[in-house]
């Protein structure tokens, strides 16, 4: 089966990692499922030929992760986060909120193809309660007016701003603070090597 | 620094596990045996799905190079040449940035071959996970890594001495690595001092639920709880009352509201009956129904169950489905007994500490709350329209 | 055998001493206390999955589950405290709460492990007030189905078919309480269709497709039988209901193959009741054969054996006998041919060169046989040709296990792939057929090869020369001469090297033992040896003559050249077997007689067929291919065919009242068993071990080696069945033939399924 070049080139990226071939097999799905929007079998017989399993193997191991689906969904995929800490900030609400909006349940596809919707266990925002993802976008703090205006532009094919880093992290220290690993945390730029060496690194 | 230098200061500097189990670093570090023909590994666990938990994302998103730096003094303490950062699927523009510091860090002579001309080797990647929260078990992250289920392994052997690929690793939460750099540069006894005696250092806390300033904040070990909330987290939102703290994370016992004036260190809140667990804090307010709660944690364990055993996969699955009628109305008296019962024939018993994990909350909010329980029995519940909500399945 | 270390610890505060290492379950058991589990199968990897087997353990402050707990010095374990039967107890309700209620309907009813477990430990009324999962029911394959909600997730399955038969059909899919096992194929199975998933089920979630819904577990009697199919001679229990075999299986574990039990022997019986059964005798009018009464075909046989015995003489009738007839059978057989009929033109279709092994083994073949066991015991198996993974799947299964549980090295030498070679610590590959050529060099140093293959035999010669103990397997290509070459070269390895030469059918080798060969009598003894000549003679009461006779297929063509008058045909197919031209020629004969169970090629041209039983349907012994020596016993009455043995019995005295030769007095195949323990080489066995169910080794050996030892031309060859195919017999097994592999490749011997050395 023929790879886009991108895919191509991660694959054999992926296989390069690792001693063993099979620990490529989970990210080769991912990567695929990017590409491809879910996981047929033809892709999956494709990745079990590269890593050197059967398909059995392929497929026991992909029925166990959540992330990944045998049927693709929408083109924005939302997931709505609905344990503890969104659900005491309204993630209920936001996520019936959402299932009327956009007209449909949990796991299931709008008919135009635009949304799927999925009822998501904890995605790590939680200071930034309540959140959701459209696709590996992070998008926190909603209200539903907020959460329509996402959809709005969704809808127009505008791309809305995802949070770039989650909310709660930056702000501004409390004095009781003793700041040993967070000490770079909002310095502009902080991901950069030059920075971190600028800032005791290495 | 020689290879027991590092672990020494380590040890000295009383860092204990972020993830959760707050095993001590150092200690952990030095059960590697130093003479075998085996690669070693260094596995930085960044799976970070505990509910509640969202400290290891701004580690990853803003300062990936002092994770790096982490997992290279882990490496030159151990032997390691080569490491994974094992990143949950969700966080994926995470990793992308994560991949891009491993780059520069490639690009500078950081990682690969001959690092800064000491002849010490390293290479780093980053991995994807593909939502399972049973895969920050690190047994089952091994697994998961291996590219298979994710199951977690009979122990013994432990991973320091049979781990990824049958050889000896090393891993620790994102956090715990994250740390490494500072202690060395600075010395273990100055982290040690910066906490109390045997919890060393600082730590992440990421304060969600009804407060005022949800957020990432970083305190020192034994920090008090009453304060965090109050001070740190700027108070309870819109004035309410605290009811409940859930503090590490929802496999936690909870807390009720007269137990906050504890210090937050891993002994202490151990001596009130909870755990310090991932630094995960939820504030609960006196509008929240613990019947609830109570039956949103278990969805969550019976979705995450992996299935291997016995109890932990009948027991959250039976739990889940008792929870939801309980919730909506349909309870019998037996029913409360019961959950308290059903909770404590997994506790122990399971294969991996998720069954501990799903039974230990249960069982303190059915002991704390007893009387919202027994309201829904009689059709009440104070706080909210029983709402049927389908849990995520 | 060097010394275990022995330790000694405390179980229910009584002392137990058991080598270091033993996992706490396993000790128990020594002490007769059973911890309950149904994830921990003695033989497959560990799990502590189940967590039944949760023991107290003391200073350990959680309960520890005994199957993975090494008892050390010193160690208190207690397995009987209210803790423990609570924590057993809770972990049945868990368990039972999706459970769902089968058991009046579930084949496992009756047998079922957790059925066992509640009585014994769980509690007796269910606290589950919600709403069960369930799935549908699945048909993998015509012989195996999968029940989801009855699965209780233990995955003895998926190891067993993993690791035990190295197959790896079986997986596992979703997560959680939603976990199923799934088969390799979407909703069904490509696999050897052994079965032993449904045996190894503790539950009703894995059953047999043909035993479904049928009848209930303490409705059948119970026939422990070895297997009538290929040469390894598995035990095999048939579940008997109202005269019809209704089951196979091997829930008894007590035989040479242990748990083990193929595709075969597990659903090969439904032959017993085809409907093609020949239920009558039948005999040839008008060129077409018709019922007849017993009375009828026996005159009729006596009649023209006699006829043509006058005319033209002893040597002119010949005798083909079966792979499949028992030993007392074989014995008669023998005895009726040389004695009665007075012609040495006795043989079979021989699968292997049993005879050959024997002659150069000499009397040293008394120690030198490789049983079942010794082939799971051995560090080091040498295996040349065959596809044991296909033909002889018990051996299989014995190399398969030791690799895994002892690391023995298999060497194997083969000029066609094999999955056992995925297990081989070393492989040579040869050309197709080029075997002997291989054992030529290992023993002579003669012979040219390929530059790979060179090298290959080089290096597997060094290192099977550090080896010792080595159990040599080997298939029909390496005969005669051969054989001669792997024997000089075993005798030069370390310790007491062990033979096994790879046959066929279930009692291939007993008829080589019994001497269903043109040139050798009863335990192999050659007929130029005038005092076994006259020993046996006087037993049978007839003269012996010294020359031997014609082949199997030497007696074929000259039936069809017609210089054969007369052939006497017991339970094989010579016209198939022989692919004899022009069929159709036999009929120059002027009597064919066929004993057999179908109208097979050859009884279709006989002028009288008598109705025959299976060895599913009559008393007797069967060899393996090792020499193992087991009982096969009645199990229904096939209402028309009749035992060979009570066949050959009548004839003889039919015969007898028309002069030719004298009667068979032995009347029963008990009483043929006494003579022959007490006058065949090797069979001196103790009886007392067979009645109680036990394999007795034999030891057929010749009284001195045979350096010189030829093969005939064209007698020994192999009928390369496979998992789905048992020769002639096999067309008749419906169950086998209704799946998918029998009809496409079978799953063990296509291309993309073998891989050669692989490692």
């Amino acid at each position: 089966m023929q790879l886009p070049p991108a895919l191509e080139e991660k694959f054999t990226q992926l296989l390069g990692r690792y001693p063993v071939k099979r620990s490529a097999l989970i990210p080769m799905m991912m990567y695929a499922q990017d590409q491809f929007g879910f996981l047929s079998d033809q892709v999956l017989e494709e990745i079990a030929k590269r890593v050197g399993l059967n398909m059995l193997q392929v497929t026991e191991t992909e029925a166990y992760y959540s992330m990944l689906r045998r049927k693709p969904a929408g083109r924005y995929n939302i997931q709505v986060c609905t344990n503890v800490s969104c659900m005491l900030r309204g993630g209920n609400e936001l996520y019936k909120h959402v299932q009327k909006r956009l007209g449909i349940g949990n796991k299931e596809v709008s008919p135009s193809g635009t949304f799927s919707l999925e009822e998501v266990e904890c995605i790590g925002a939680c200071t930034g309660a309540p959140a959701m993802q459209v696709n590996y976008d992070f998008f926190e703090e909603l209200d539903p007016d907020k959460v329509d205006s996402i959809f709005e532009q969704l809808q127009d094919g505008k791309k809305p701003k995802p949070v770039s880093v989650i909310s709660g992290a930056l702000h501004p220290r409390n004095p009781a603070e003793v700041l040993v690993i967070s000490k770079r945390f909002g310095i502009p730029n902080s991901t950069k090597i030059d920075v971190y060496l600028q800032n005791e690194g290495y | 620094m020689t290879p027991e230098q590092i672990i020494d200061e380590m040890k000295k500097s009383n860092l204990r596990g972020r993830g959760g189990a707050g095993f001590p670093t150092g200690m952990k570090w030095s059960f590697v045996p130093k003479d075998t023909s085996k690669p070693k590994y260094i596995l930085a666990n960044g799976d970070e799905s505990e509910p509640g938990t969202s400290k290891d994302r701004p580690l990853m998103e803003m300062d990936p190079h002092q994770l790096i730096e982490g997992i290279l003094i882990a490496g030159r303490a151990i032997g390691a040449e080569q490491g994974y950062i094992y990143i949950r699927g969700e966080y994926h523009y995470i990793i992308d940035i994560v991949e891009r510091a491993i780059g520069e860090a490639y690009a500078r002579g950081y990682l690969g071959k001959d690092i800064l001309g000491t002849g010490f080797n390293f290479d780093l990647s980053a991995h994807t996970g593909a939502g399972s929260y049973e895969c920050g078990e690190e047994s089952a992250l091994m697994e998961s890594l291996e590219g298979k289920r994710g199951y977690p392994r009979i122990k013994p052997p432990f991973p320091a001495t049979v781990g990824l690929y049958g050889c000896p690793t090393v891993i620790n939460n994102v956090e715990t690595l994250s740390t490494a750099p500072a202690i060395i540069r600075q010395g273990g006894d100055w982290y040690a001092a910066l906490g109390t005696p045997k919890n060393g250092g600082t730590r992440l806390y990421s304060i969600s639920g009804h407060i005022n300033k949800p957020g990432i904040y970083e305190l020192p070990m034994g920090f008090n709880l009453k304060r965090m909330i109050e001070d740190v987290a700027g108070g309870m939102k819109d004035g309410k009352k605290l009811k409940a703290v859930i503090p590490g994370g929802s496999s936690c016992p909870l807390l009720s509201a007269d137990e906050i004036d504890v210090a937050m260190d891993y002994d202490s809140v151990a001596k009130i009956g909870s755990m310090l667990g991932s630094g995960g804090l939820i504030i609960i307010n006196e509008e929240t129904c613990m019947v609830d709660l109570a039956r949103r944690i278990m969805h969550f364990y019976a979705h995450e169950s992996c299935g291997w055993c016995i109890p932990c996969r009948e027991g959250t699955a039976w739990l889940r489905k008792l929870l939801d009628r309980f919730h909506d109305g349909g309870g019998r008296a037996e029913d409360i007994p019961l959950i308290d019962e059903l909770s404590k024939n997994m506790l122990g018993r399971t294969f991996c500490p998720l069954g501990d994990a799903a039974a230990l909350p249960t069982i303190s909010i059915v002991k704390k709350w007893r009387h919202e329980f027994e309201d829904h029995l009689r059709g009440k519940c104070s706080f909210k329209p029983a709402e049927m909500i389908v849990g995520a399945s | 055998m060097a010394e275990v270390k022995q330790i000694t610890f405390t179980i229910n505060d009584e002392k137990l001493t058991t080598p270091a290492g033993t996992l706490v379950i396993e000790a128990a058991k020594g002490k007769g206390i059973e911890v309950p589990s149904f994830c921990y199968y003695p033989g497959l990897s560990l799990q502590a999955a189940c967590r039944m087997c949760l023991v107290e353990v003391e200073k350990t402050p959680k309960l520890q589950t005994a199957c993975t707990l090494v008892a050390v010095e010193g160690m208190v374990v207690k397995t009987d405290t209210p803790q423990v039967h609570k924590a057993r107890k809770d972990m049945i309700e868990f368990l039972l709460s999706n459970h769902p209620l089968d058991c009046p309907v579930c084949d496992k009813g009756g047998e079922c492990e957790l059925q066992d477990m509640t009585f014994r430990y769980g509690l007796d009324h269910s606290r589950f007030n919600e709403e069960k999962l369930h799935y549908p029911e699945e048909k993998w394959s015509p012989l195996v189905y999968y029940d989801a909600p009855r699965c209780i997730l233990c995955f003895r399955c998926v190891r067993v078919c993993d690791e035990g038969m190295d197959v790896k059909a079986l997986g596992i899919g979703s997560r959680g309480v939603n976990s199923v096992i799934l088969p390799n194929k979407p909703g069904e199975l490509a696999c050897e269709e052994c079965g032993m998933c449904i045996d190894i089920c503790p539950v009703g979630a894995l059953t047999s497709g043909t035993y479904r819904y049928q009848t209930r577990p303490w409705e059948m009697k119970y026939v422990p039988d070895p297997c009538t199919h290929c040469s390894n001679g598995c035990k095999t229990t048939l579940g008997v209901r109202n005269n019809e075999i209704l089951r196979a299986n091997n829930r008894d574990h007590s035989g040479v193959n242990g748990e083990f039990l193929c595709a075969k022997g597990r659903f090969g019986f439904d032959f017993t009741h085809n409907p093609e059964r020949v239920r009558q005798p039948l005999i040839r009018r008008d060129g077409r054969l018709e019922p007849a009464s017993w009375e009828d075909a026996l005159e009729e046989i006596a009649r023209r054996l006699k006829q043509v015995h006058e005319k033209h003489g002893g040597n002119s009738i010949g005798v083909i006998g079966s792979n499949h007839t028992t030993n007392e059978e074989n014995y008669l057989l023998n005895r009726f041919a040389r004695a009665t009929l007075g012609t040495n033109n006795i043989d079979h279709h021989r699968t292997a060169d049993y005879a050959g092994l024997a002659a150069i083994l000499g009397p040293k073949a008394k120690d030198a046989q490789a049983t079942m066991a010794d082939v799971y015991k051995a560090n080091a198996v040498l295996l040349i040709g065959n596809d044991v993974t296909n033909q002889n799947p018990l051996v299989a299964w014995q190399i398969r296990t030791g690799v895994r549980h002892h690391q023995t090295r298999l060497y194997a030498i083969n000029g066609q792939p094999s999955k056992i070679h995925r297990q081989a610590a070393h492989g040579v590959e040869t050309a197709k057929g080029g075997e002997a050529a291989a054992v030529r060099w290992l023993a002579t140093g003669e012979g040219q090869f390929e530059q790979s293959v060179s090298e290959s035999l080089g290096q597997m010669k060094s290192a099977l020369e550090k080896e010792s103990d080595v159990a040599i397997l080997f298939g029909a290509d390496i005969q005669g001469g051969a054989i001669r070459d792997l024997v000089a070269f075993g005798s030069r390895l370390g310790g007491q090297t062990r033979y096994m030469a790879l046959g066929d059918y279930s009692n291939s080798r007993g008829a080589a033992d019994m001497g269903i060969l043109p040139d050798r009598l009863p335990g192999y003894a050659s007929l130029a040896d005038k005092t076994e000549r006259e020993r046996f003679g006087k037993l049978w009461g007839g003269e012996i003559a010294a020359t031997p006779g014609l082949t199997a297929r030497g007696m074929m063509e000259a039936a069809v050249a017609e210089k054969l008058k007369a052939m006497y045909v017991v339970g094989a197919n010579p016209v198939k077997t022989f692919e004899v031209a022009q069929p159709d020629r036999l009929a120059g004969l002027e009597l064919l007689v066929v004993h057999d169970m179908f109208l097979t090629e050859t009884a279709q041209r006989a002028d009288v067929v008598l109705p025959a039983a299976s060895s599913y349907e009559k008393d007797g012994t069967l060899t393996n291919t090792a020499g193992e020596l087991q009982m096969t016993h009645r199990s229904i009455d096939p209402q028309g065919p009749r035992s060979d043995f009570d066949l050959l019995r009548i004839l003889s005295h039919q015969l007898g009242m028309l002069g030719l030769g004298t009667p068979i007095r032995l009347r029963t195949p008990e009483a043929a068993f006494d003579e022959i323990r007490q006058n065949v080489s090797g069979y001196d066995v103790s009886v007392a071990s067979l009645l109680a169910g036990g394999a007795q080794l034999t030891s057929a050996a010749c009284k001195s080696p045979e350096p010189n030892y030829q093969a005939a031309a064209g007698a020994v060859f192999s009928s390369h069945d496979n998992l789905f195919s048992s020769g002639t017999l096999g067309r008749y097994c419906s169950r086998l033939a209704s799946t998918k592999e029998a009809k496409d490749t079978p799953w063990s011997s296509s291309p993309s399924t073998q891989s050669w050395w692989y490692r």
